[in-house]
C-alpha cells in the first residue's frame, strides 16, 4: 500500500506508540488524584505541555489540551466569543478554512453575529489589505487559518496578526497543518490563539491542544472539574498527551531533515506528472505552500473515479470533487480560489510524509498518467465533436 | 462502499465510446454534482442493436452508464425506455444512498437518446 494522504492523517511514530503504552496499564492513574500514581501520570503530561510550549516559544500555562483540532477550533471561537460579545458582534475569517471553522462561524451568524468572510486571490492566498478595510469597530474575533489542508497554501499570519494586534482584536490561527511540518512560534507569528491537532504529525487520534496567551479572555465550552486551568473540564486523555509529547519532541529533532526529503519526492511527483499528463495543472505551484502537499487538477476526468482507480493499485489519496463529499458539494476552497466547478470536479490531492520513499513516488508516476488517459477515454469532454 | 459489481463495471466499463452515424444520441447532466453522460445507439426497426456511452462522473455514474447500455442492447425502444434508474442500480446489486442519483443519469440517458431517435425519424 502506498499511503499520500498525510494531510487527512498520519500513521503514529513507533517511538510515540512505545511511549504511550505505561500509560494504559501500569502508570493509569488519575492525574488529580493526589497519590503517587495519579502525580506520576500529572508529571507526564506537565512535561508534555513543558514541551510542547518550548517548541512554539510559549509558557507552559498558555497550553490547553483538547480532544483534537476540531474542538481546540471550537474552543478558540466560541470560548473568545462568549468572553467578548459585549463588546461587539462582528468576526472575521477566510472562506478557505477548515470546516471546523468554517461551521462555527456559519452557526454564529445564526445566532445574530456578523461574519465577513475574507476572499482569497486564484493562488489560494489572503491580501492584508483586504483584512485591514474588514476590520471594524465591533470586530471581536479574526480566526484565519496557517496552512490550507488542501492547496498546502501558507498564508502570512505574522502580517495579518499584526493587524489585528495594534487594533486589540483577538486574532485565533487554526495550525492543524503546520504544527510539527514548519517551526511555529507564538510571539513572533504575533497571535492569541492556536490550534494543533497530534494525529498530523505522527501522534495518536483523538488528542490536541489550544495555545491561549497569557491574559486572552476565553470561557469554558466544556464544564465540569478543574482540569486545564478551568479552561477545559475533564480527565486528561494521558496516553494520547504523552503520544503527543514525544510526537512534538521527535518533530523539533526530525522536522528539518524530513521537510528536505518530503520536498524531494513532493517535486519529483509534480515534474514527473507534468512532464507526462497533457492538461494538468498544480494548484498554487507558486505560492508559499507546505513541502508535502500536491494538489493537482485533471482537466475532463472526475476526482471519485482517479481515486478509486489509484486504490485498486494500492495508492491511497484524496479528492476535492463534489462526487466524493457526501454533501455532494466541490471544495470550497477550489470554488474560492475561483476555479469553475467542472474544475474542481477533477481534483486530486497528493500529501506526502516521512514514510514515503523514491520508490513509491516512481510507481504513482508509472500508474497515474494510464490511469487518466483511461478515463479520458470514457469521458465525454476534450473530444471536440460532443462539446 | 460499492458493491463487487459495482467494482466490477466501474473497472472495465462495457460498451465506451461512440457509434458512427448513430440513430439517436442522448446527452444528459446531473444537476446534484455536475456530471455528464452520452448515450449513443444504433436502432434497427425499434429494437437496439448497439449501446455505447461516454460519461464523465464518479466511480457509480461509469458502472450505471456501462451496466445501462448492457440492459437495453437488444431491446425494443418501449422495453428501454421502461427501465428506471432503480432497476439499473439493482442490477449492480445496489449503490450507497448517497449515490443513488448517479444511476438517474443513466435512466435519463436513455431516454433522451430514444427521444432523440424519434424525433429523427418524425423528420424524416
Ligand atoms: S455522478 Fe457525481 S456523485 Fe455520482
Amino acid at each position: 500500500m502506498i499511503y499520500l494522504d498525510y494531510n487527512a492523517t498520519t500513521p503514529c511514530d513507533k517511538r510515540v506508540v512505545e511511549a504511550m503504552l505505561p500509560f494504559f496499564q501500569e502508570k493509569f492513574g488519575n492525574p488529580s488524584s493526589l497519590y503517587y500514581l495519579g502525580q506520576e501520570a500529572k508529571n507526564a503530561i506537565e512535561e508534555t505541555r513543558e514541551r510542547i510550549a518550548r517548541f512554539i516559544g510559549a509558557r507552559k500555562e498558555e497550553i490547553i489540551f483538547t480532544s483534537g483540532g476540531t474542538e481546540a477550533n471550537n474552543l478558540a471561537i466560541r470560548g473568545t466569543i462568549e468572553a467578548l460579545k459585549k463588546k461587539g458582534n462582528h468576526l472575521i475569517t477566510s472562506s478557505i478554512e477548515h470546516h471546523s471553522v468554517l461551521k462555527v462561524f456559519q452557526s454564529l451568524e445564526k445566532e445574530g453575529f456578523e461574519v465577513t468572510y475574507l476572499p482569497v486571490n486564484d493562488a489560494g492566498q489572503l491580501d492584508p489589505d483586504t483584512l485591514q478595510k474588514s476590520i471594524r469597530p465591533s470586530t471581536i474575533l479574526i480566526s484565519i487559518m496557517q496552512a490550507n489542508n488542501e492547496t498546502g497554501v501558507i498564508e502570512p499570519i505574522k502580517e495579518l496578526a499584526s493587524l489585528a494586534q495594534t487594533k486589540g482584536i483577538v486574532f485565533h490561527t487554526d495550525a492543524v497543518q503546520t504544527m510539527g511540518k514548519i517551526p511555529i512560534k507564538v510571539k513572533d507569528l504575533g497571535v492569541s490563539l492556536l490550534s494543533a491537532s497530534a494525529h498530523k504529525f505522527y501522534g495518536p487520534k483523538g488528542i490536541g491542544f489550544l495555545y491561549l496567551r497569557k491574559g486572552t479572555p476565553l470561557s469554558p465550552q466544556i464544564r465540569g472539574g478543574e482540569h486545564e486551568r478551568r479552561k477545559r473540564a475533564g480527565t486528561e486523555n494521558v496516553p494520547a498527551i504523552v503520544g503527543m509529547g514525544k510526537a512534538t519532541e521527535i518533530a523539533a529533532g526530525e522536522m528539518e531533515a524530513e521537510t528536505k526529503k518530503v520536498e524531494t519526492l513532493r517535486n519529483t511527483l509534480e515534474e514527473g506528472l507534468l512532464s507526462t499528463i497533457p492538461e494538468i495543472e498544480v494548484v498554487s505551484q507558486k505560492a508559499p505552500r507546505l513541502f508535502n502537499t500536491s494538489l493537482i487538477l485533471v482537466k475532463d476526468v472526475e476526482g471519485e473515479s482517479m481515486l478509486l482507480n489509484l486504490d485498486f493499485e494500492g495508492i491511497e489519496v484524496s479528492s476535492g470533487s463534489a462526487c466524493t463529499s457526501g454533501s455532494l458539494e466541490p471544495s470550497h476552497v477550489l470554488l474560492a480560489c475561483g476555479y469553475p466547478h467542472e474544475i474542481a470536479h477533477g481534483s486530486i490531492r497528493f500529501s506526502l510524509g516521512k514514510f514515503n520513499t523514491a520508490e513509491e513516488i516512481n510507481q504513482v508516476l508509472e500508474v497515474f498518467p494510464k490511469i487518466v488517459e483511461k478515463l479520458r477515454k470514457i469521458s465525454p469532454f476534450g473530444k471536440s465533436e460532443v462539446h | 462502499m460499492y458493491s463487487e459489481k459495482v467494482l466490477d463495471h466501474f473497472r472495465n466499463p462495457r460498451n465506451v465510446g461512440k457509434i458512427e452515424n448513430p440513430d439517436g444520441v442522448g446527452k444528459v447532466g446531473n444537476p446534484v454534482c455536475g456530471d455528464v453522460m452520452v448515450m449513443y445507439l444504433k436502432i434497427k426497426e425499434d429494437v437496439i442493436e448497439d449501446a455505447r456511452f461516454e460519461t464523465f462522473g464518479c466511480g457509480a455514474a461509469i458502472a450505471t452508464s456501462s451496466m445501462a447500455t448492457e440492459l437495453i442492447k437488444g431491446k425494443t425502444i418501449e422495453e428501454a425506455r421502461q427501465i428506471s434508474n432503480n432497476a439499473v442500480a439493482e442490477a449492480l446489486d445496489g449503490l450507497p444512498p448517497v449515490k443513488m442519483h448517479c444511476s438517474v443519469l443513466a435512466e435519463e440517458g436513455i431516454k433522451a437518446a430514444i427521444e432523440d431517435y424519434l424525433q429523427k425519424k418524425k423528420e424524416q
